[in-house]
């Protein structure tokens, strides 16, 4: 009974503050709202209560937008204004579609449901002009619900970049089922399993009228246009369940440590190889998929290496290109990488739950992988448990490093103070 | 070594005898470690499941109906209909690969566990549910399968 009111308490204190400045979360802000930061570095909790925020933009006077994984107040796109005390404040919602795409280019907002994209004009403070009217760009995309997301990012030449996930784990006849063939070729990579490339201009496009950039990526939710090498970075989810659908050649140890989560540099045409392969950190190649004659060891010289190779199942939802003066050296051109965190290393330990940043030097990775802010979780590291998940990331105008929690919706915002 | 005698135990003839001797808490215990080889890496062990993706095992609509889940054993589920106002994106195969007994196991277990309470699965029910005109025959192919894997 004690514990049912403590519950209803914390509940109802939870909704009343859900979405405003939470008095009681100063504490925390003074512990850098709860994360593990390298020496020097600062985070503050800017927003909370929004529930699934999944990736965000800033306006080039601080004002930041977020589109969300599930409605909030019956909206799907959240307008937030800097505030005098350093948070946020939110002053418009609009869209009533869910989604995880957004991004400002060009004097236009982007920002996509799991099927379509929409643009909203802006005026000079990059505020949306009208909320109830976007143009339809891009309409028409698979969503099978299984990887159904539309990931977005813009070049300098008019072109828009988008994901569409393939709505399979590894293109079996029956999709996680043991003993289930794969087709080959692999009948999906057609109309998703890749990137697609549209005119950013234009409405209505479908299909036909954009073009197959890549393909043989699985998944890719966080994805950047990289303005140092002017090209497109992308981070694949791998494939799951190596242990379960192939346990005499995976061990449920290695099955949580593989395939790697890869980081690939995208050029036009290229082929990141899945279904038929995947990476394996652990020895640098590229190794034939066990549905595909594979014995966990067979590698191939074919298709597109990583530029860097992360361990499995790390979930990367969000990826940053730091291009701004704030943050030390260091970091100039490098990269941010969101993790959402790892389900499928059970019965393993889970893992992931971090923002990670990779060194880059003229264009390539230059040194290991780190971990950046940690402690997103809390307590308990598992999918149900986390308390945050880092989902998406931005920079902001004065070179601090926004990142989203799509579990509970709360906004971080990291800073170098010196 | 476990696994070698777990694998022996549930031979076609020895299903349906120690069908007859079974109590609760044995079928729990065996629905465990069918639960652990074969659920727990999408249903999580505390059967919570993963947000967004594969639901908890601890939904009222599921667990009060011992047919529906049985037939989502047997046959999968795809649906994607949302489950307690939230979609579940992933797909659950098909496991009509495991026996009648492992069945009725896993999901005694499952209904005993994570805050559950309900009544067992028995193997008749479950077999019911995989043929209802001739409950005997699939569960010998099936074995074949098992001891294959
Ligand atoms: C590949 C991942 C996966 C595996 C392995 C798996 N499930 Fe599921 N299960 C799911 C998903 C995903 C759904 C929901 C599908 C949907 O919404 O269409 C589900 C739904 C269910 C449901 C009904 C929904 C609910 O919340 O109760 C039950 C019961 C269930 N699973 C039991 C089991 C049992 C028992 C096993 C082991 C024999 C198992 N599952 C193995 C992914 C999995």
């Amino acid at each position: 009974m004690k514990y049912l009111i403590t519950g209803l308490l914390l509940l109802s204190s939870y909704q009343l503050f859900a979405g405003e400045t939470h008095p009681s979360r100063n504490k925390k802000n003074n512990d850098n709202a709860g994360l593990t930061l390298p020496a020097g570095f600062t985070a503050t909790v800017v927003a909370e209560g929004y529930g699934s925020v999944r990736h965000i933009t800033l306006t080039k006077t601080g004002g930041l937008y977020a589109k969300l994984g599930k409605l909030y107040k019956g909206k799907g796109i959240l307008y937030f204004k800097q505030s005098a005390d350093g948070k946020l404040e939110l002053v418009s919602s609009f869209g009533k579609y869910i989604g995880t795409g957004i991004a400002i280019k060009n004097g236009y907002l982007y920002a996509s449901s799991n099927t379509e994209v929409f643009r909203y004009k802006l005026n000079d403070k990059e505020e949306v002009i009208d909320t109830a009217n976007p143009e339809k760009i891009i309409t028409g995309l698979l969503d099978r619900h299984e990887h159904e997301t539309k990931s977005i990012a813009l070049d300098n030449n008019n072109n828009i970049y988008v994901n569409i996930g393939a709505y399979s784990n590894a293109c079996q006849v029956e999709d996680r089922k043991k003993g289930s063939p794969s087709m080959k070729p692999c009948p999906i990579l057609d109309s998703a399993g890749g990137i697609w490339m549209f005119k950013a201009d234009q409405l209505n496009q479908t299909y036909k009228d954009g073009i197959r950039y890549a393909t043989g990526l699985r998944n890719v939710v966080g994805l950047d246009w990289n303005t140092a090498t002017n090209s497109l970075f992308v981070m694949q989810h791998g494939r799951d369940q190596l242990h379960d659908l192939f346990p005499e050649m995976y061990d449920t140890k290695q099955s949580a440590e593989l395939p790697s989560e890869c980081m690939y540099e995208i050029k036009k045409g290229d082929n990141a190889g899945w279904p038929y392969i995947y990476y394996d950190h652990l020895v640098n190649k590229k190794i034939i998929a066990p549905e595909y004659g594979g014995d966990g060891k067979k590698s191939t010289d074919e298709y597109l290496t990583p530029a860097v190779a992360f361990p499995g199942h790390l979930a990367p939802n969000g990826l940053q290109f730091y291009s701004a003066k704030q943050f030390p050296d260091k970091y100039k051109n490098g990269a941010f990488i969101a993790f959402h965190g790892s389900w499928n290393r059970a019965p393993e330990p889970q893992e992931g739950y971090y923002v990670a940043f990779v060194p880059f030097k003229n264009g390539k990775p230059n040194g290991k992988w780190e971990v950046f802010a940690n402690g997103f979780a809390g307590a308990t590291i598992s999918p149900r448990g986390a308390e945050h998940r880092p989902c998406g990331l931005a920079q902001g105008p004065d070179g601090s490093l926004y990142v989203s929690d799509d579990s509970k919706g709360t906004i971080y915002k990291i800073s170098y103070n010196k | 070594m476990k696994k070698i005698s777990y694998i022996s135990f549930f031979t076609a003839t020895s299903i349906y005898l120690f069908a007859q001797t079974n109590t609760l808490q044995d079928s729990i215990k065996r629905g465990k470690v069918v639960y652990n080889k074969v659920c727990l890496s999408c249903h999580m062990a505390d059967g919570s499941g993963v947000p967004k993706m594969n639901p908890p095992l601890t939904v009222a609509e599921y667990m009060n109906d011992k047919k529906k889940m049985i037939s989502i054993v047997l046959k999968g589920m795809n649906d994607r209909i949302p489950i307690d106002d939230e979609y579940y994106s992933n797909a659950m195969a098909p496991h009509a690969d495991l026996s009648n007994q492992q069945i009725a196991d896993v999901l005694t277990y499952v209904r005993n566990s994570f805050g559950n309470k309900a009544g067992a699965v028995s193997v008749a029910e479950v077999a019911a549910v995989r043929t209802p005109a001739k409950p005997a025959a699939k569960s010998v192919s099936n074995n074949t399968i098992n001891k294959k894997q």
